[in-house]
């Protein structure tokens, strides 16, 4: 068991470094990056938008409910919105979802590439296998994640004062101040630390288990999982770290 | 011309390959033949480098792959084409970006020349029309040939083929056979083919490796092979009934 887990966190360490190696040509890693950027970045927009918008919602109308004693001040609603989204919803909930859809799409598409013979394909050309397809995928998740999440943030709180002023539990005026109230900005650069954590999380570890898939397609879809399990995993135990290193 | 010299690979413990030597030569198209099973695949793994040997030398023109470093194994690497068993193409790229692939990682050639390339290697394998299309459009035959047009395209000076002929019906074979071996002739490589397809071994073995137990058994060419007396190449030339009564046939004659 320790044996296993320190076999592939050696391995893990060891695909890292040759990753990071120089690539062959810039042009052509270039290319590779904006395609991922789109393909694992702008797609994964409208997902975002549509849990963010009812997410932050959910949590405007249950804080609402919640706050029932009159000497806690409507605007209260508006201020817990913003903190649960910033600190906690956008930047660990949303790099949760992404984990399952970006994840399991890096883990799938290069076990599909080992198991077809294409990783041999590159190898054979000469072409840094480890570097070319996962170098991309790192660098446009951990670049376009932060801004995924920004945006997640925004929707959050705008679905927030949307549905909470059409449902009638706070007014405009009141959540509008409930939101500016005593606002820390190291919470949204501690939000973006942590995404872009999670991002090279995301990537690396899945990229590892679409790598090392051996077998046929039934491995491609365990491997696949595997990524998910992990990165999950992951995410939560960093978060835990990194909100003791950045908040207390 | 490639050297094979006592190539020795085994998996926890189980012998696949045993004390294997042998030279290929350059301009001619050599066949690897044997049973399914036999260790044919992984020698040529051994060889490229996909599998790391046990024991042995593996020499191209005189350099020891095995002992460079990985730059000079890289750049080796580059003189390489391989054809896979399923084409391995890519498959998010259209057939010309397959193409152009090693073009533009590891030349200078503009975006131009490059299409220039891609088109002449298409025209080389009859799919002058294919270059906008996804693998996923094309049929078994059609990707092994485009597979063909990749290897070729940075002109390597070795060629690799693993097993180009499973699952194509006899016609195509044939083609995809006299492909290889044009090829070869033409741009004066070092080919090495895999196979257990008698008709490959007619058609285009100049020289031919049967490996029988994980060793090299017989070693002739398509001319001295039907006469063979080695009694285990004969089973797998002769494998059935049909074959053996002609054989029976041609002896009495």
């Amino acid at each position: 068991m320790f044996n296993r887990t320190f076999f592939h966190i050696g391995r893990y360490f060891t695909m890292l470094g040759r990753v990071f190696s120089k690539p062959e040509k810039w042009g052509v890693y270039r290319k590779e990056f904006f395609h991922e950027i789109d393909s694992l970045g702008i797609t994964s927009l409208p997902i975002i938008a549509i849990i963010s918008l009812f997410m932050g919602a959910v949590i405007t109308i249950q804080a609402a409910f919640g706050f029932t004693s009159p000497w806690v001040p409507l605007y209260a609603v508006g201020f817990t919105t913003r903190d649960s989204v910033i600190l906690e919803f956008s930047p660990t909930i949303i790099s949760l979802i992404l984990a399952g859809k970006v994840g399991s799409n890096i883990a799938s598409e290069i076990g599909t590439m080992r198991i077809s013979e294409q990783i041999d394909a590159l190898e054979i050309m000469g072409v840094n296998s480890r570097a070319f397809l996962i170098l991309p995928k790192i660098a446009a998740c951990v670049l376009i994640n932060p801004f995924l999440i920004l945006i997640s943030m925004f929707l959050g709180i705008a679905g927030g004062w949307l549905l909470g002023t059409l449902a009638g539990v706070v007014t405009t005026y009141q959540f509008v101040y409930g939101i500016q109230y005593e606002f820390n900005s190291f919470n949204i650069t501690y939000a973006l630390i942590k995404t872009v954590v999670f991002a090279f999380i995301i990537a690396s570890v899945s990229a590892y288990h679409g790598y090392y898939t051996e077998g046929g397609a039934l491995e491609v879809g365990r491997s696949s999982t595997k990524a998910v399990v992990y990165c999950s995993i992951l995410i939560l135990v960093f978060n835990f770290l990194l909100t003791q290193l950045l908040l207390s | 011309m490639i050297e094979l010299k006592h190539i020795n690979k085994s998996f926890n413990g189980r012998h696949v390959t045993q004390d294997f030597s042998c030279v290929f030569d350059r301009g001619k198209t050599n066949l690897i033949i044997g049973e399914s099973g036999s260790g044919k695949t992984v020698l040529l793994k051994c060889i490229v480098g996909l599998t790391q040997v046990d024991s042995g030398e593996v020499l191209y023109d005189g350099q020891d792959f095995l002992r460079l470093n990985p730059r000079d194994k890289q750049n080796l690497r580059k003189q390489i084409g391989m054809l896979f068993q399923g084409g391995a193409l890519f498959d998010s790229k259209t057939v010309e970006e397959n193409i152009t692939f090693p073009l533009a990682m590891f030349t200078d050639m503009s975006h131009e020349e490059q299409k220039d390339r891609a088109q002449f290697c298409l025209e080389r394998v009859n799919l002058a029309q294919a270059g906008d299309l996804y693998p996923s459009e094309l049929s078994g035959g059609m990707k092994k040939r485009v597979a063909i047009a990749r290897a070729i395209a940075p002109n390597p000076r070795y060629l690799f083929c693993d097993e180009p002929n499973s699952g194509l019906d006899p016609k195509t074979s044939i083609l995809i056979d006299k492909l290889i071996k044009d090829i070869t002739e033409e741009f004066q490589m070092t080919t090495i083919v895999i196979t257990h397809d008698m008709n490959s071994v007619m058609e285009i073995g100049e020289k031919v490796v049967f490996i029988c137990k994980n060793q090299k058994w017989w070693e002739g060419s398509n001319q001295t092979i039907l006469d063979t007396d080695n009694k285990e190449l004969e089973d797998f030339i002769y494998v059935s009934k049909f074959l053996k009564e002609l054989k029976n046939k041609k002896m009495k004659a």
